[in-house]
């Protein structure tokens, strides 16, 4: 008995002493992030870039939603957060420390629909999506959704709305949109990165609500648009504020953010943006940094990652369909990065 | 003598280490808890409203949904994991006893995530194009049935869970089967009894307390179930009667939640789900250790 | 009389063929599980699946490398925890265990047998991740061991409970010490059982996720370190399984394969052991 269970303790010391020693090496930079799926299509392919391009450099991002990205870097298990909902003013107050808010791109909440009968080319306003959330629209073929699809053949089916189970920023952009599409909707339910759905069923992160309209005939649903577009899933035009139904594109997002006014801090909605070509369901995504950096040779690996983000990054922006972050904005943001302390 | 003392020493210190660690557990819960249960009071299990914008927290949905989804998984394995244990106890003859109990055993060790997995690729597809249309063609004006098939849903959760029970509670079941001394038996067969009617009347009247026992064992797992159940349960804080619907239970809002509730007052009714969740598993799990106690004359051994 | 002898005689049939059945039907969702993991995941097997990390969203191929290897690095700490609580306190309720102390420390470790898996995380989280602003594997061993405890601890009382008082007590008569007599004597006799006992827990929490959620995180990287988050072979499972993607879920079907085999391998091995260990130990 003592063989066998000092064999078992030699190989967990074995095993502890080896990754100790692997701890100890000087070569390995090992960060850790947190938060939006929302943007983690392109935020998993810069790290595989950054760590092919810097092999000593390892960038593990965990696609949790943005609420886990808030916290986590609040209570600092994490080097650095990420979240497409611009931390509000009470969740700064939480933040012991000077934290930024780093845009990297820019993104759009489609409503992707599991429907084959009536194809790719579905329009529907802010007041049909608000309806459909709410549980006020249950069937496809209710008049108001025909009224803005002439000539379609709309199937008498039930409407299975998808929503996130999880705190998301994409949440947090989607319900700011109906908010301020519709009262309605801002009276009973509101804004936020969880907020209490009146109807359908919850999927965990953006992966998982993808997944839900794939295998759910006669779902809607909210996701990023790579997501839509990489698994083939048809999404709405959604009609915005100059009167247009506008299909979201990385054209059309960057429209939106187009002439937006960028506070100090680059915390704003650009949803329900003017601009006559501009999708009205865009967004911002952020990574969350402290200003001070305790860890020095984190502290500068993480730092000359978001200098790479902001050009080379921003390169697989298009690949990916996100929209890259508009040049003012970019050299703004440098100089924002370039604030970031590193501890000596 | 000094040796002796080290050793015992030694091993009563890691005994304690065991309880303080469990009491830590307990402790840390409703420490973390108490400012939710201050805020709302002896309303928090029983109010419906989750809601992380307004603040207002009720555990209601996720209670329902814990006891539904673990009832409807004991209705449906109750039948089945008493029959395989009276199969294997009483009526199997020995060629087939050893292969079906094996069998049985191996459902015990698949991990919950595979369960899961297969659920959502196989379960809920069926589910979704074959017996939910069926149900609510026949018997959808009852409650239990109305709403869409959407496959994911309560009923999905339950029959998941009930695969899950039935190795728990037809193993227990059969030790306190097989447990019965055989006087008992013999004289109903001695009286002329069939072999089924000596098993109703005398291995189950007998064994009863510690059926019930393996009863609660398995409905003891099934309340602290988590993967499976968030893959299949439509993750939706939800009190509904129809079977169809969407749910949440304790376990899979947890999961859902736990790592990125900020604000303190989500966080705290989280720690207070969990709360509820420990004290309802350690009270199920007592009461069914003394069930089956009671049954085993002593120490009944239990483990799995 | 004899209409309602064959009455009886039927409803005895009947009550056969219907327990028969019910030891089917649960036979049928074991073999579906099994054929289709096996059929699907099977396919997604190749050599690329154990040495290659998983790729970025959008490109095809990588493997599962660092999801078993951080399986293993959480399962040796775990033990690390799990064992020494686990064996030294079966050996306290064995030897030791007066009626009193010995009644709570088997209370406890019911209660924590069935505690929800993720409640323990939810500990973890508070007591490890927390303060040490660390994701990391630690913690997630953490977790995992504490799991472990109560089947270590009752399989070794029962198995050291089984050793004859004969053996102790010629061992005592020789002039051994009594913590010799336990180490060198007792233990040897039912390391055995004791064994099972190790395996049966380590099968258990090979197959747990939910625990990890908040403690190992997950990685996309290979890393064996104890302070960083860490890959797990169900943390993955899960993580591609609940994706979109195509490619995801064959690698979640191959991952689910290498799992299930793995802990049945340990419950078969485990199970044989202590059929034999408690054959010998009533005769």
């Amino acid at each position: 008995m003592m063989g066998v269970k000092k064999k078992i303790v030699g190989l967990a010391i074995a095993i502890v002493a080896m990754t100790g020693s692997n701890y100890a090496k000087a070569d390995s930079i090992n960060l850790t992030g947190a938060g939006a799926t929302f943007p983690y299509p392109i935020y998993s392919k810069w790290f595989s870039e950054y760590n092919k391009a810097h092999p000593d450099v390892k960038i593990n991002y965990q696609s949790i939603g943005s609420g886990g990205g808030v916290k986590q870097i609040t209570e600092k298990t994490v080097d650095f957060g990420a979240s497409d909902a611009p931390m509000s003013d009470y969740e700064m107050t939480l933040v012991k420390a000077p934290l930024v808010h780093i845009p990297t791109v820019l993104g759009a909440v489609v409503l992707a629909y599991n429907l084959p009968e009536i194809g790719e080319d579905l329009k529907l306003t802010g007041e049909n999506v608000a309806d459909i959330f709410l549980g006020n629209i249950t069937k496809w073929n209710d008049p108001k959704i025909a009224a803005v699809n002439p000539g379609k053949n709309l199937p008498d089916t039930v409407i299975v709305v998808a929503h996130r189970s999880d705190g998301s920023g994409t949440s947090y952009v989607f319900t700011d949109y109906l908010s301020k599409v519709s009262h309605t909707w801002k009276g009973k339910v509101g804004t936020g990165k969880s907020v209490n759905w009146p109807a359908g069923l919850g999927g965990k992160g953006n992966e998982g609500v993808t997944g839900l309209i794939k295998q759910t005939p006669g779902s809607i649903g909210y996701i990023e648009l790579g997501y839509a577009l990489q698994n083939k899933i048809p999404f709405a035009s959604v009609k915005n504020k100059s009167g247009d139904f506008i299909k979201p594109s990385i054209e059309s997002v960057s429209a939106a953010a187009a002439g937006v006014k960028l506070p100090e801090d680059y915390r704003v909605s650009i949803t329900d943006a003017d601009g006559k070509d501009a999708y009205p369901i865009s967004a911002f995504t952020y990574l969350l940094v402290y200003k001070k950096q305790a860890d020095a040779v984190k502290g500068k690996a993480l730092v000359d990652f978001l200098k790479w983000a902001m050009h080379e990054g921003q390169k697989a922006a298009p690949a990916l369909y996100y929209s890259p972050l508009p040049e003012a904005v970019g050299s703004r943001v440098d100089q924002t990065i370039a604030q970031i302390s590193v501890a000596p | 003598m000094k040796g002796d003392r080290i050793f015992e020493q030694a091993s009563r210190m890691f005994a304690i280490l065991l309880v303080v660690i469990v009491a830590s557990i307990g402790f840390l819960l409703l420490k973390e808890s108490l400012p939710a249960i201050r805020k709302f009071g002896w309303q928090f299990p029983f109010s419906s409203i989750w809601d992380p914008v307004a603040e207002v927290f009720g555990a209601w949905p996720f209670l329902y949904g814990t006891i539904v989804s673990s009832i409807l998984a004991l209705v449906i394995a109750l039948p089945l994991s008493l029959g395989i244990a009276i199969f294997l106890a009483e009526l199997a003859p020995p060629y087939l006893k050893a292969p079906v109990a094996f069998l049985t055993e191996l459902l015990a060790a698949i991990p919950s995530v595979i369960y899961g997995l297969w659920g959502l690729f196989f379960l809920v597809p069926w589910l979704r194009t074959s017996v939910e249309p069926f149900l609510i063609k026949h018997f959808g004006f009852l409650p239990f049935f109305k709403g869409p098939p959407y496959g994911i849903g309560m009923l999905a959760a339950g029959l998941i869970l009930a695969i899950m029970i039935l190795p728990i509670i037809s193993s227990i079941s059969r030790e306190v089967l097989q447990a019965v001394p055989n006087h008992q038996r013999e004289a109903a067969l001695a009286l002329g009894a069939t072999r089924w009617e000596a098993t109703r009347m005398a291995v189950l009247r007998y064994g009863k307390a510690g059926l019930l026992g393996a009863v609660f064992l398995g409905l003891g797992r099934a309340l602290g179930e988590t993967m499976a159940v968030t893959m299949l349960i439509g993750n939706r804080p939800e009190v509904s009667l129809s079977l169809l619907a969407p749910g949440h239970t304790m376990a899979s809002v947890i999961a859902n939640e736990f790592a990125e509730a900020s604000g303190p007052m989500h966080l705290s009714a989280l720690m207070g789900v969990g709360l509820a969740l420990f004290g309802t598993t350690m009270v199920v799990n007592a009461g069914a250790r003394f069930l089956v106690w009671k049954v085993s004359g002593g120490r009944g051994e239990v483990r799995e | 009389m004899m209409g309602r002898d064959t009455l009886r005689k039927w409803v005895n049939r009947w009550m056969l063929a219907l327990t028969f059945a019910s030891a089917l039907i649960a036979m049928v969702p074991l073999f579906l599980i099994f054929f289709h993991i096996l059929s699907h995941g099977i396919g997604a097997i190749n050599l690329d699946f154990f040495t290659e990390m998983p790729k970025p969203v959008g490109e095809t191929g990588g493997g599962f490398a660092n999801a078993i290897a951080g399986s293993l690095v959480l399962l040796a700490l775990a033990c690390s925890v799990g064992l020494p609580i686990g064996i030294f306190g079966g050996i306290y309720l064995a030897e030791y265990g007066g009626r009193k102390t010995g009644e709570v420390v088997r209370f406890f470790s019911d209660l924590l047998n069935g505690t929800p898996s993720i409640v323990v995380g939810m500990f973890c989280y508070a007591i490890l991740v927390k303060p040490m602003k660390h994701f990391s594997a630690a913690a997630g061993g953490a977790a995992l061991g504490i799991i472990m405890i109560p089947t270590v601890l009752s399989t070794t009382e029962t198995m050291l409970k089984m050793v004859p008082r004969s053996l102790r007590e010629g061992a005592l008569a020789l002039g051994l010490p009594y913590w010799k007599t336990m180490s060198s004597i007792v233990l040897k006799s039912a390391r055995a059982g004791i064994l099972t006992g190790v395996l049966l827990a380590i099968a258990r929490v090979a197959g747990e996720t939910a625990p990890l959620l908040f403690t190992a995180l997950g990685n996309q990287f290979w890393s064996l370190s104890l302070k960083e988050p860490i890959a797990a072979l169900p943390l993955q499972i899960f993580t591609f399984a609940i994706s979109p993607y195509e490619d995801w879920h064959n690698q979640a079907w191959a991952g689910a394969t290498v799992l299930i085999l793995m802990v049945l391998c340990l419950n078969v091995v485990s199970r044989f052991f202590m059929k034999n260990k408690l054959a010998r130990g009533r005769s």
